[in-house]
């Protein structure tokens, strides 16, 4: 029996350890896949306060061993559902169940599909979710972007500096993103801006070789040849596992206050998982704090 | 045993003509995965048997990065009788990479 599970080992979840066990108490973490989450894919950190700069990996890894070192035990298995027994609830993953007195569901969120055929199959030949990742692979090739927020017009800025041509597709005629980076990507001269468009197909068998655009006002279909699809249209979380035991808004994320607290007494929740308008490494690591302490406090 | 360090001049006799399967690790110094994944497949390499592990560094071998098609990173791609038979791209943990070789 441990005193509290984490569900999730990324920036929230790990600093949930860190509290949970400098608190006196056991805590276990289980994570799917690998510990940092979402900030690993960041090469550079520097809006974190107290560090200058810092590389997702690095900061993950720091954080990592910060929790094992105080005594938060993690291990990589997957979450398939928690039963709330009152006081004792306990969490199922695919090879073992565990018996605890608080759970923190920490799952964080995941790059939202653009929900195109074939997208998955295509991932790592030619459909991308990270330009910084994967950018330099299509030096001096056309790619697109779709999305029209600040990460799409990122990287499609950062692609223009390495692509032949860079086509923006965004299902409006305004973006979300900041000006000054619209204004800049505007003054590219190998950006093209196809606005007012949805991506409804990928052309190729194997590989990605062009896509498909319908216009959404003339209905009308264009394709466009390019080598790679970086698809930026914001995150989603993670959470089907517990829609039957906490309540989810209509996009699935775990419904919170800054308390982070859930309509499950003894059951809490942290970072981007859950309902909130700023999802940032700090306030990840914040709520990590909160919930671990509000955890403690009620199995005192 | 320590993953093999592949480069264009040795990928042929150390992966096209290896006796055994060949599990290859194509990663990048500044991708956050894939240093992720590197404790992983050496884990993998220290303890295979009856296959061999090598790495591809894609900012050296760029090459080698065109002529299998990658274009995203961490990428394992398992390789028997000189030819490909799996393929995974991104983060995983160590037993979806053991599930590649078996």
């Amino acid at each position: 029996m441990f005193d509290v599970i984490i569900v999730g080992a990324g920036t929230a979840g790990l600093s949930a350890g860190i509290y949970t066990a400098r608190s006196g108490k056991s805590a276990l973490i289980l994570e799917s896949k690998a510990y940092g989450g979402q900030i690993i894919n960041t090469p550079e950190i520097e809006n974190y306060p107290g560090i200058k700069n810092i590389s997702g990996f690095e900061f993950a890894t720091g954080l990592y061993e910060q929790a094992v070192g105080l005594g938060a035990e993690v291990r990589y298995e997957k979450v398939i559902s928690i039963e709330d027994e009152g006081e004792i609830k306990v969490v199922n993953t695919a090879e073992n169940s565990y018996e605890c007195r608080a759970v923190i569901i920490a799952t964080g969120a995941k790059n939202r599909q653009l929900g195109i055929p074939r997208e998955e199959d295509l991932i790592g030949s030619g459909i991308s979710y990270c330009a910084t990742c994967d950018g330099a692979f299509y030096r001096n090739k056309a790619v697109a972007v779709a999305g029209g927020g600040n990460t799409a017009i990122e990287d499609a800025l950062f692609l223009s500096n390495y692509c032949s041509k860079v086509y923006v597709v965004h299902r409006r005629d305004a973006f979300r993103a900041d000006l000054k980076d619209v204004e800049q990507l505007k003054s590219r001269e190998n950006v093209e801006f196809v606005l007012n468009a949805n991506v409804v197909a990928v052309l190729g068998e194997d590989k990605v070789e062009g896509i498909e655009v319908k216009d959404k006002n003339s209905g009308e279909l264009r394709q466009i040849p390019v080598a790679g699809l970086f698809i930026a249209v914001g995150q989603e979380p993670d959470n089907q596992a517990f829609s039957n035991l906490v309540a989810l808004d209509s996009t699935g994320y775990v419904v919170a206050k800054e308390d982070c607290l859930t309509n499950v007494k003894g059951i809490y929740t942290a970072g981007d998982c859950r309902t909130k308008s700023v999802r940032q490494l700090t306030t990840a690591a914040a709520d990590g704090a909160v919930a671990a302490l509000a955890a403690c406090e009620r199995i005192m | 045993m320590e993953p093999i360090v592949l480069t264009k001049d040795n990928f042929e006799e150390e992966v096209l003509k290896s006796d055994v399967p060949v599990l290859v690790d194509f990663w990048a110094s500044w991708c956050g995965p894939c240093k992720m994944l590197s404790p992983i497949v050496e884990e993998v390499a220290k303890e295979a048997e009856g296959f061999k592990v090598g790495k591809v560094e894609t900012d050296d071998e760029m090459d080698l990065a065109a002529q299998y098609g990658i274009s995203s990173i961490p990428c394992l791609i398992v390789f028997d009788g000189g030819k490909e038979v799996k393929r995974s791209v991104g983060l995983i943990p160590k037993e979806q990479v053991l599930k590649l070789v078996k």
